[in-house]
Parts: C-alpha cells; structure tokens; sequence
C-alpha cells in the first residue's frame, strides 16, 4: 500500500520527518515495506514552454525546438516525442541536469542519468525535454496522455522554476505492507486513523457535502434489485448528468500516480481517488447502456459469457455475481466493469455504483477467472458497508468540485440488513493479566479512544464500540492488542514465566543424536535431503516391480515432478548427492543422512502416511569398500546399545552388485515379532545405476530402517565387571573352499566351544599358491575364559579338539599348524 | 698372590679400557667374575691357604673384584647409552611428514543450529515435542484460527495431497497435537520440516526448517514472551544482542509480533547485512489466541500462553553467513564440512 506523507495530512496534522515518522508507525503496527522518494534525483530540470517546433533537416522522426526555459533566450533542442508540438510546456533538462531515469529505450541506470549538451545528426541540442518515465515514474502510472512521448505539463507551470518543486512531486511515499487482518488500512483514510492513533494528532474526515444541484432524482433514472441476498450486501446508486469527460486537475492526477495508478480521466480518476482515499471500490456506468432502468445484482446463468474491460471474454459459472440491466450482464460484481456499459469520451449521464460485495464470493470469483484487479482485491479482504453511501457522496462531492457534472438528488440505497456497530465488553484487569501490565482504566480507556473507539466504563468493564470499518476487532484480546501497540511494544516489561518444568529431549531425538555422534565419530558427515522427490526415482535405482515402496504419496500442487511425491526411501536421494559430490571433484566421500520417510498406510490419501524414520549411508574414494561401511554400521549399532547384527548375502536385489549385497539384522530384544529384526540392505551401488547417478567409481551406500532399530536400541549404558581370571589362546587356521564363508565357521566355532569360549575372531586370509587354486586359509584367534578359575591346559584341550575336529568334518578343511 | 691379584686388576683395567660393544664387556665380566673367572679362581685358591694370608689376600681379593665389577658396570653403561645414541639419530625423522589421516564427520549446519536453539530453551525447561510432516488442514490452519479464506491457504502457497491434507507449512500444527494431548503447564519447542510452494532462489526453498515453541501455564504474560525471546537471542547471537517487538498479525497469536535482533554483523549500525537499518527480523511469535486454546479444551479464564516460531535457515544464513540457502541441500562436502 503506497501511502504518500502528504496526502494523510489532509486528514491529520502529522509534522515530524519521514524517518521518525516511518519508525513509530512500525512501532504502532504499520509494517513498513520500503520508502520511496518520489522526484529525488531530479537535479536542474525546469518547466520550459516549446515555443517553436520544426522538422530535423535530417531525420524525420526528430523534431528541432526553441525551448523558451526562462533565459534571457530560448534554446535549441532536438526531441524524438511524437507528441511534441509549440505552445505546450514541458520538463526541460537542461545542460549538465540529473534525472533518474531511466531514459526513453534505455536500461534502468542506478544512481540515474546526467544530462549533456550535445548534437543529434547534426543538429545542436542544449538539453533534453523529458518523459514522464525519465523523472522516475514508473510506466504503469504515466498518464495515457503522456504515455508515448513527453511529458506535457499543466498550462500553468511557471516557466524557469525547478519542475520537481513546481509540480510538487518532491515526496516521500511510503509502502507499508498491510496484513490480511487490517482491510481498513488500505486506504489513506485507514493510514490516516493510524498516524492520527499514532502520534496523537486529531483526525478530520473528508467532504462528503453533496449539493445535489440537479433538479431530478437519482430514482427517476435507476431501480436496484439484488436477487443474490447472500453476495450483495448493499448497492448505492448515484446519478449524476451533464458529464463533461476531460484530464483531471493536476492536483488529483499527481495523488493518482504517487500512490502508483495512472490517471485516465476525470472520471475513472474520481473513482479510483475514492478507492484509494476510503478502501471503497467504486464504479462508473454509461447510463445510456443501462437498459429498462434497472440494475440487478444476482447469480450469472451456467455457462454465460461476459465480456469484460479488459476486451476479455468471460466464461461464468452460477456462483459468479452479475450486475445486469432490465436484459444483460452489465458488470462482474466487485472484479471488473463490462465493455459495454464503459464509461466513453461522449458519455454524459452516468451511474455511480457504491456496493457490498461478499469477500469469499469474489475471491472466488477472482480465483476461478484467473482476474485480479485493484477492487477485487479490497473486496475479497473485507469492506465495511457501511461505507458504501459515504463512499458515493464522496465521489459525486468530488464530482462537484471539479466540475466534472452536475449530481442529482438522493441515491438509490439498497440495504436489506444494515451492519449495526457492535460492542465488546472487555476487563481491564484481564488486559493487565494477559500483557504484564498495571494500566489504570482511565490510562486504557485513553489508548483506546485514541483509535476512535467508543469506550463507555460500566463496573469495572470497559464496553468497547470500534469503528465498523474495523471489522477485525471482535474479542477481548483484539483490545488487548490495541492498547499493547498503543503503549508500545517496546515499553512493555520484560520479564520470564515463573513456573518451572522438567525438560525432556524425547526418545526419537535423543537416538538420533546418538547416531549421529557415532557417525560423526567414524568420519562421516550428515546431509539433509527433500522429503518430496521424483516418481521416477524407484526405476533409476532399479526397485523391484512389485515393491511397496512404489506405493506412493503424491502432491497435488507440485513444483514439478522432480518434487512431486514423498518419499519412502532415502537412497535415491544419497546417490544424487554423491553424484553432485563426484561431478565437483570431491574425491573422497562419506555421508550419512536421517531423515522421515513416508508410507501409505490407506488408499485413502485423508489418512495421515505413516513418518517414519530412515537412514542412509553412503561412501566412494579413499578406504571406502564393503567392509567399511559394514564396520560403520555395526559399530554404530553397537554404539546403540545392538550387538550381535548379522549380515546375510542378498543376491536378488537389483540396486546392488549382485555379489556384494546383504541384507541386514539385529536380534530382537523388545517387543514381539520377527527375531532376528530385518532393517535393511547394504553393498556397492550395482556400476549401471552408479553410472545413472554420474558416479564414476565404486560406490557403497545402505539404506536402513532408523525406526526398528531405534526400537531395540539401549539408551541406557550396561556394565559389567572385568573378567577375574585370566584367559586362555588358541590360534586356528584353515584351508577351505572358497564358497566356504568366514561366518559359517564362526558359527561353527562358536557353536562348538561350550562355555568357556569367549570369544572368536578372524584375524587373517590368505589366498595363493600354498593353500591351492579354489581355497583360502582362514586364521582365526580364540579366547578361553572361566568364571570360576583360572583355566588349565586339561580343561582348554578338549573343548579346543572338538572345535578342530567339528571344523574338519563339517567342512572339510585342512588344519594347518600355527 | 699379592701380585697375581695385582696384574688381574691390571688386565682387567686394560681390557675394560678396549672393550668397544657390550657384549665385549659382557665377556669380560665371564672371564673376570663368572664362574671360571680369574678373580673367582683367587677365591676359589683361599682355601688353601693359611690363616694370616687370607687375613691379607682375601680383603685385597675383595677389593679388586668389587673395582672390576663397578669398571665393568660403568663401561657397559656408557656403550649403552653410546648405542642408544646411535639409534636415535638413526630414527631421526622429519616431523613437518603429514600425521595420519584422522577425521571426525560433521554435522549438517542446519541440524547443528537446531540443536543450538533446542539446547537454549532446554536450559530453560522446555521439551522437545514431534509431528508429522504430513498434517491436517485442521492441525495447519482451522485449529489456529486461521480464517477459511486466508490466503496460505492457497494452492499456490502450501502443497495439497488431498482437500484435507497436506504438507504441513509452519511447525505450528505442533501447537494444535500438543494442546490435544498435554495439560498445562506446557513448555514445549519443535523444530521440524516445513513446506510451502516457493521456487528455489537463493532466499527461497519449498522445503525449509523451523522452530516452533509453546507455553501455556497460569499467569504467562507478553512480558514473559518478551523476556523468553530476548534471553534467547542473546544466548544465541551473543549477550550484547538487543531485541526489538514490533506489533504484527498471525490469526493465531494476540496480541502478535515480530521480533528483531539487533545486527550481529554491524552492532546496530547498519550493514550490509541488515540491509542498513540495523535490525534483523529473525521470528514471529504472539500470545496464544484462546479461539486456539480451546482447541486443546483448554480453560480459557485459567490460563495464557505464548508461542514463537523462527526459521532454522534463516537463522543458520545470519550466523554463519550464508548467502544462499539452496547450499543446504545440495550438500557439497567443502560446504559442510566447514561448519565443525
């Protein structure tokens, strides 16, 4: 909302400077955006009056001027303005001025642009005769007349004067961003009970005083029926004849384009002043295209077309509001007039249409046709109606103070359910209460009036009665609001809550700050990934047809398709970050991730999925190989309070290189189900699918299920005492079949050293000429230990044969000597 | 025998003197002092004789061995240290060689500054409370008061799966789950994912973070609020860190504000930073609207609260200088691993 400084003071005596001015009204509640100085920049440029005009010798498109700007002489300057022509005054820069720019065909140039004399094809040129975009106004509020050439000033410009001071553009405009609570504030009115609020400087209204000069009445022209009760609060109808449509005063144009809106014509300026001034969308009908002297508001027929300003045709529907004539559409209610009925150059008797539209009905309205205009989008946040008479007075006052037509009498007001004022009964102890505060009643009472809110005392409660355009105070804590900002937020004390409250982290943080240290530990670094991803993700990494995690959540607003599902898996994501990784030369990687995943647990999208924790890791370059990250992810667990996870080769999925993939448990000790716990799947990345993902090496990653894991996880660290008696070694080593696996015989061994085994652990392999073609020798440590005693040879020696024995057998390995 | 004893000590001296390695000196002690050592035969030959020899021969025969044994022990002494020596300088290494290759991982900065304001307000008794990702629209916007036309409702600002869910776009739907589930006092924060349909840019990410907080107890005032964000921002930014309540607007918090920390950059001088005014806007927080309290079925009359939430990558761009958030989730190792 564009708010210049000096229109609110017609309204408010508010006399401190832009900057103090800004800040206490950020204090109050007025949200500043930025601060505009209109006209600064604008250095040595006067108002010149063309007092000859002649073609270029050379070039048709220019013309060659004697600028008469004030000096003993005119001077000479070629303009390219189609719309140049003698006796009309325009803005001169003369030799050596600054404008803001940009200039005409030019990029926008920060600092702006200085001005030099100098020759056009041969022709001197002592300045520059100015458009209204290169004095800084941006295209969009440049008058239609100006629009395509140079900037014709107001007959009565002095001629010499500076043009920024003689056109009173030098200004500070200030943009506040208004919240969706505070409809009222987009207005000048609305910012003017604010500043007057603010600064306690009074607040006079605008002149609503009409004459009514004309001898019939507005009823003699127009009926109003609205038929749609629901949409249309009220309508205000107003004639007024003898229109004589031309430019508007200078005064009003400037208002228009300082507050960002082009002036058009006397007319449509008045309308859009109004807005502008009071929040109320006004519109103007030719009267001569009202047919049957009617207006009716209701519901559009299915499938009519309106055609509407803009040239557009419209496609309704019946929820769409239509203001139509004894016959046809005349008017989309409160988003755009008709083509037809548009206010032309000859038009002579118009209606002035004040009305009350519903905010949902023409937000929706707006919504559906894809159309958003300056009255759509007042209405759609809430207008009072009671506004809605004043509003037309003020437009036809305006009418008959420029002169613009003669207004008749009464208007034709159509309000089947007035909005009456309403009050709110508030306690100032409450207040005090809830903000920390010890206001007096007579200090709360002050705060409140100064809002123009009516406040009448009645034991001890305050019955609060705020201006009906301030349809956003309904409840105690409203007031409560309104004294806080009043007083000043920064006024208030500052103090801490009294109560005291145990502080828990939660179970599923506090897990994942364990992971996270252990990981951390081992070197790897975390990422965080989206949790929206590609459909297209479950084909690159090769998951099977039938998998659930196809099943997925989709949007219905996506950003694209990259970002068009939730996730139920992370491993996708890891790739592409190792890929990014790579591509930028980073060679050596380890990453791990935690995050939610997401998993349908109905058809029915309006059940929640169920969030579940996942983890990834993921490695390429330096030590990274199988074994690496099978290390992470044990230790990890066992950092978890999990011992005793098992891998088990997984040949059949496709994501993985099909002889280095496992799939991953760990033994349950909570809960009931499935033992050992299956929770996930390790390995190296298939080579195709690392290629897919731009990874140019091998590369190892896992994906696991963090939940089930958090489920058996200890948080709670268990102790045990130091073994009492010395333990026993023995050392094995085997030649096997090469199918034959380290964990088999671990298995074995453990099996088969009763009570006193304490341990077994592979301590070498070797491959090679010695153990033969097809066969590896293992070596595995074995560590004896008793509770009760220290262990003899006699007790060690049979337990240790029958491991040896077992082990020939079963597998038929060849005992070497150690 | 005087002699003889005399002419071993002699040798003895002499030998010790040209001993060169230990084991020289090792075999000078066998043949000087072992078993069938010279001065051990002198001791071995006592026996033999008379009484007034041994009163001489025998302390001279000791003083001799106890001289041949210190000799010895100090020469071998000294060649030890001599080798000793030797092997140092042989050792000698280059100590500028790079030391072995250890590394501890890093954690993403955003979960590092999560964890930071998550430490701060559990200094203060707060627990950390979850919730989906996924949420109601009840549990995102009619649960907080939000009206059935406010514009974050719109297609164009939150992301739908249904009419009736969707990607949850503040980590205030926490405030409705708890207030259903928990009777005051509540002392809650919840840092979580959040979504809202914004095309990436440097300042913009559809996904994003944030950190929610709520109380509700018996007597909670604005000034609490004040006073609770204020010993935030100080230990978060520092203690010189100034903090400014502007009035603002959330349809579930009033009275509402913003907060502003004076600029951690500039000190409030006005910066690049802070975009020269000195204040940087880092929350947005209010008094629970009781439209929302009642939501939880709580009494209204009986009790207040506060609520705040602040963004995790906003905050985590200030304090470490960040210029563009879309750093965070392309997770480049050199990015990451800078925030140790």
């Amino acid at each position: 909302m564009l708010v210049p400084i000096a229109w609110l003071k017609d309204y408010t005596d508010v006399q401190v400077g832009t900057d103090e001015y800004v800040s206490k009204m950020v204090m109050s509640g007025s949200n500043l955006e930025e601060v505009d100085y209109t006209g600064r920049g604008i250095e040595g440029v006067v108002v010149g009056e063309v007092v000859e005009c002649g073609k270029h010798p050379e070039a048709d498109r220019l013309s060659v001027c004697m600028v008469d700007v004030g000096k003993e002489s005119p001077i000479q300057i070629v303009c390219g303005a189609p719309n140049v022509k003698a006796g009309i005054k325009v803005p001169v820069a003369l030799d050596g001025s600054h404008v803001p720019g940009p200039l005409h065909g030019q990029p926008k140039v920060e600092g702006g642009v200085t001005i030099h004399k100098g020759a056009l094809r041969g022709v001197e040129s002592n300045g520059m005769i100015c458009s209204c975009g290169e004095l800084g106004f941006d295209d969009k509020v440049v008058p239609i007349a100006h629009r395509d050439g140079i900037w014709i000033l107001p007959d009565d410009a002095k001629v010499g004067e500076p043009v920024e001071k003689e056109l009173d553009i030098y200004q500070d405009i200030i943009d506040f961003e208004i919240t969706p609570n505070r409809p009222d504030c987009l207005s000048m009115l609305g910012m003017a009970r604010e500043t007057a609020a603010t600064f306690e400087t009074g607040f006079t209204y605008p002149d609503v005083a009409v004459e009514e000069k004309g001898e019939e009445n507005a009823s003699d022209y127009i009926d109003v029926e609205i038929k749609a009760t629901d949409a249309c609060k009220r309508y205000v109808a107003r004639v007024v004849k003898d229109v004589k449509i031309e430019q508007s005063p200078w005064w009003m144009q400037k208002r228009l384009m300082l507050a960002g809106m082009r002036p058009i014509n006397n007319i449509v300026d008045i309308t859009n002043f109004v807005m502008l001034e009071l929040g109320h969308p006004i519109h103007a009908f030719d009267i001569r295209q009202i047919e049957g002297g009617k207006i009716i508001v209701e519901k559009a027929a299915p499938g009519e077309t309106f055609v509407t300003l803009d040239e557009q045709e419209r496609k309704l529907d019946e929820s769409m509001l239509l203001i139509k004539d004894a016959k046809k559409g005349v008017a989309l209610a409160g988003v755009m007039g008709g083509l037809n009925s548009e206010i032309e150059a000859d038009t002579t008797t118009i209606l002035i249409e004040a009305a009350n539209f519903d905010p949902d009905n023409i937000r929706l309205t707006s919504k559906a046709l894809g159309l958003r205009t300056e009255a759509s989008a007042r209405y759609e946040k809430g207008v009072d109606p009671n506004l809605a008479r004043y509003a037309n007075d003020r437009v036809c006052r305006l009418i008959e103070l420029l002169g613009a037509g003669t207004v008749l009498k009464g208007a034709v007001d159509c309000y089947p359910v007035p909005k009456a004022p309403w009050s709110v009964e508030v306690r100032p102890e409450r207040m005090n209460k809830l903000l920390g505060t010890s206001f007096t009643t007579e200090e709360m009472i002050h705060m409140l009036e100064r809002l123009e809110i009516g406040v009448e005392e009645k034991e001890g409660r305050l019955i609060c009665t705020p201006p009906t355009v301030r349809l956003d105070l309904e409840t105690e804590v409203d007031f409560s609001e309104e004294i806080a900002r009043m007083y000043g937020y920064d006024r208030l004390p500052v103090t801490l809550p009294k109560g005291n409250n145990e502080s828990s982290l939660g179970r599923p943080e506090t897990l994942r700050r364990m992971a996270r240290t252990a990981l951390a530990a081992m070197g790897a670094d975390e990422i965080q990934t989206y949790s929206f991803v590609s459909p297209k993700d479950a084909d690159k990494i090769g998951l099977a047809e039938d998998s659930v995690l196809r099943d997925v959540v989709p949007l219905i607003n996506p950003l694209g398709e990259d970002t068009s599902v939730m996730r139920t898996m992370m491993l996708p994501e890891m790739l592409e970050t190792l890929g990014r990784n790579y591509s930028r030369g980073n060679a050596e990687v380890k990453f791990y991730e935690i995050g939610n995943t997401f998993r349908k647990i109905s058809e029915d999208l309006n059940v929640l999925p169920m969030e579940a924790d996942a983890m990834t890791l993921g490695m390429y370059g330096g030590d990274a190989d199988f074994f690496a990250l099978k290390g992470m992810i044990t230790e990890m667990l066992v950092n978890m309070g999990i011992t005793g996870v098992t891998f088990v080769k997984q040949e059949e999925n496709k994501t993985f290189h099909p002889g280095r993939c496992a799939d991953v448990f760990i033994p349950r000790t909570a809960g009931e189900g499935e033992d050992p716990i299956y929770i996930g799947t390790m390995g190296e990345i298939y080579p195709d699918i690392a290629d897919a993902y731009g990874i140019g090496t091998r590369v190892y990653a896992a994906e696991l299920f963090f939940a089930l894991i958090g489920e058996q996880a200890s948080i709670d660290i268990h102790y045990e005492p130091l073994p009492k008696y010395p333990s026993t070694e023995r050392d094995i080593a085997l030649v096997v079949d090469e199918k034959v696996t380290v964990g088999e015989v671990e298995e074995l061994i453990l099996a088969n050293g009763g009570e006193i085994l304490e341990s077994v652990k592979l301590f070498d392999i070797f491959r090679g000429v010695q153990v033969g073609p097809g066969k590896k020798s293992l070596a595995f440590n074995l560590v004896y230990r008793s509770k009760e005693g220290t262990l003899t040879d006699e007790e060690v020696a049979p337990v240790h044969d029958k491991v040896v024995e077992v082990l020939e057998k079963t597998l038929n390995a060849n005992l070497r000597a150690m | 025998m005087q002699e003889r004893i005399q002419e071993i000590l002699n040798e003895a001296k002499e030998k010790i003197a040209q001993a060169a390695t230990p084991e020289d000196v090792e075999q000078l002690r066998v043949g000087f002092l072992g078993k069938k050592g010279k001065i051990t035969d002198i001791f071995k030959m006592m026996g033999k004789l008379d009484k007034e020899e041994k009163k001489t021969i025998g302390p001279a025969a000791n003083k001799v061995k106890n001289e041949v044994d210190a000799l010895i022990n100090e020469k071998m002494a000294e060649l030890k240290e001599k080798a000793k020596q030797a092997r140092f300088k042989m050792e000698s290494i280059d100590v500028t060689e790079p030391g072995k290759g250890y590394k501890v991982g890093v954690k993403h900065p955003l979960t590092i500054t999560m964890e930071e304001v998550s430490r701060i307000f559990m200094s203060m008794g707060y627990s950390i409370a979850e919730g989906p990702q996924v949420e109601t629209v009840f549990n995102v916007f009619d649960g907080l008061n939000s009206p059935p036309n406010h514009p974050s409702r719109d297609l164009t600002d939150t992301f739908y799966i249904t009419e009736d869910t969707v990607l949850r776009p503040h980590t205030s739907s926490v405030q409705v789950r708890t207030l259903k589930t928990k009777k005051p006092p509540i002392k809650v924060i919840s840092p979580g994912r959040c979504f809202r349909c914004d095309t990436p840019d440097a300042t913009h990410s559809p996904m994003f973070h944030q950190i929610e907080g709520l109380v509700v107890d018996e007597g909670i005032t604005m000034a609490d609020l004040k006073g609770t964000l204020d010993s935030m921002a100080k230990q978060l930014f520092g203690s010189n860190t100034r903090t400014k309540f502007r009035p603002h607007h959330f349809p579930f918090t009033e009275p509402s504000a913003e907060m502003d920390v004076s600029c951690f950059v500039c000190g409030g001088k006005g910066c690049r930073v802070c975009g020269g005014n000195g204040w940087i806007e880092i929350l947005g927080c209010g008094m629970v609207h009781p439209n929302v309290l009642e939501v939880g079925d709580i009494d209204t009359e009986k009790y207040t609260g506060f609520a705040f939430g602040m963004g995790v990558e906003r905050i985590a761009m200030l304090k470490y200088g960040v210029s563009d958030i879309r750093l965070f989730y392309e997770n480049d190792k050199r990015f990451i691993e800078q925030f140790k």
